[in-house]
């Protein structure tokens, strides 16, 4: 009688190993909305998704080595649930061409001088390999092995993707593109520096 | 920054060029700190939101399908 598994249909009682897990599930939603962020753009979208994923992991939970890390973990979910959905729907892919082009027009607009929309504009741009593998190592603070776990690919490629990735920002952020023949920097670059300096200094 | 390229006609030494390289970089070094700083708070400006209830919802309500064996 005392299998692993509990008789179809029983009540299982709650362990205590998922009331640990929950607990620190809960304290991953707000990292997984803000990664589901970076990937899908539009807020909604990007709360259906991280919701989806919140709610695999759970179900998953069993497959999950207690004391691992569950962030990445759970991101790496989040990215799998990001991937299958956006091959489902072709849709998709066209709504945030749409996106990006709204975008495009209010960076346009003089009165919108917040350079945190250029950099989401310029991160836009790039591959979305690129793109994912320096928003886990330069804002989620993964380390390269992890990133790669969580892209599942070798560590050399997450190292390679991001230091292309920060190489193309910078270049689009200069001078709005991939041409690198404007020597001196756009109004984006200079707001993002002086932001950053603002930023950075000691409070 | 000065630039003084327009007041006269050099040959470049490599000194200036060497000088040149170095401030290049340090510039180039620069901008990707200050994009990084950006790109952590954008990140980080998601994650100090508060939580919408649906997430603590729909939590719940895989909690006690699995739980209670409720349906």
């Amino acid at each position: 009688m005392a299998g692993e598994k509990p008789a179809y249909g029983a009540p299982k009682p709650a362990s205590s190993d998922d009331a640990r897990f929950k607990g620190e599930l809960v304290a991953l939603i707000p990292h997984l909305r803000a990664f589901a962020r970076t990937l899908a753009g539009d807020p909604a979208a990007a709360d259906d998704l991280a919701q989806d994923a919140l709610v695999k992991a759970w179900d998953a939970r069993a497959s999950y080595q207690m004391g691992t890390n569950m962030k990445a973990w759970t991101f790496m979910i989040l990215r799998n649930q990001f991937y299958s959905e956006r091959r489902r729907s072709w849709r998709q892919t066209q709504l945030d061409q749409e996106a990006a082009e709204r975008t495009l027009v209010a960076i346009d607009d003089p009165s919108s001088p917040l350079a945190l929309d250029e950099l989401r504009l310029g991160l836009g741009m790039l591959p979305a390999e690129q793109r994912e593998a320096l928003i886990l190592v330069g804002a989620g603070g993964f380390a390269y092995e992890e990133a790669a776990d969580i892209c599942g690919c070798a560590v050399g490629t997450v190292k390679s993707r991001v230091s292309r990735a920060r190489r193309a920002l910078q270049s689009i952020l200069d001078d709005g593109s991939y041409d690198r023949d404007g020597l001196s920097a756009s109004d984006a670059m200079r707001s993002i520096m002086a932001d950053a300096e603002r930023l950075s200094t000691p409070r | 920054m000065k630039r003084d390229a327009k007041s006269m006609i050099e040959p470049i030494s490599n000194e200036k060029r060497r000088r040149q390289a170095k401030s290049s970089l340090d510039e180039a070094r620069l901008r990707q700190q200050a994009i990084g700083v950006k790109l952590r708070q954008m990140f980080d400006d998601v994650v100090s939101e508060p939580v919408p209830d649906e997430f603590l919802d729909i939590l719940r309500r895989a909690d006690a399908k699995s739980g209670s064996g409720e349906g």
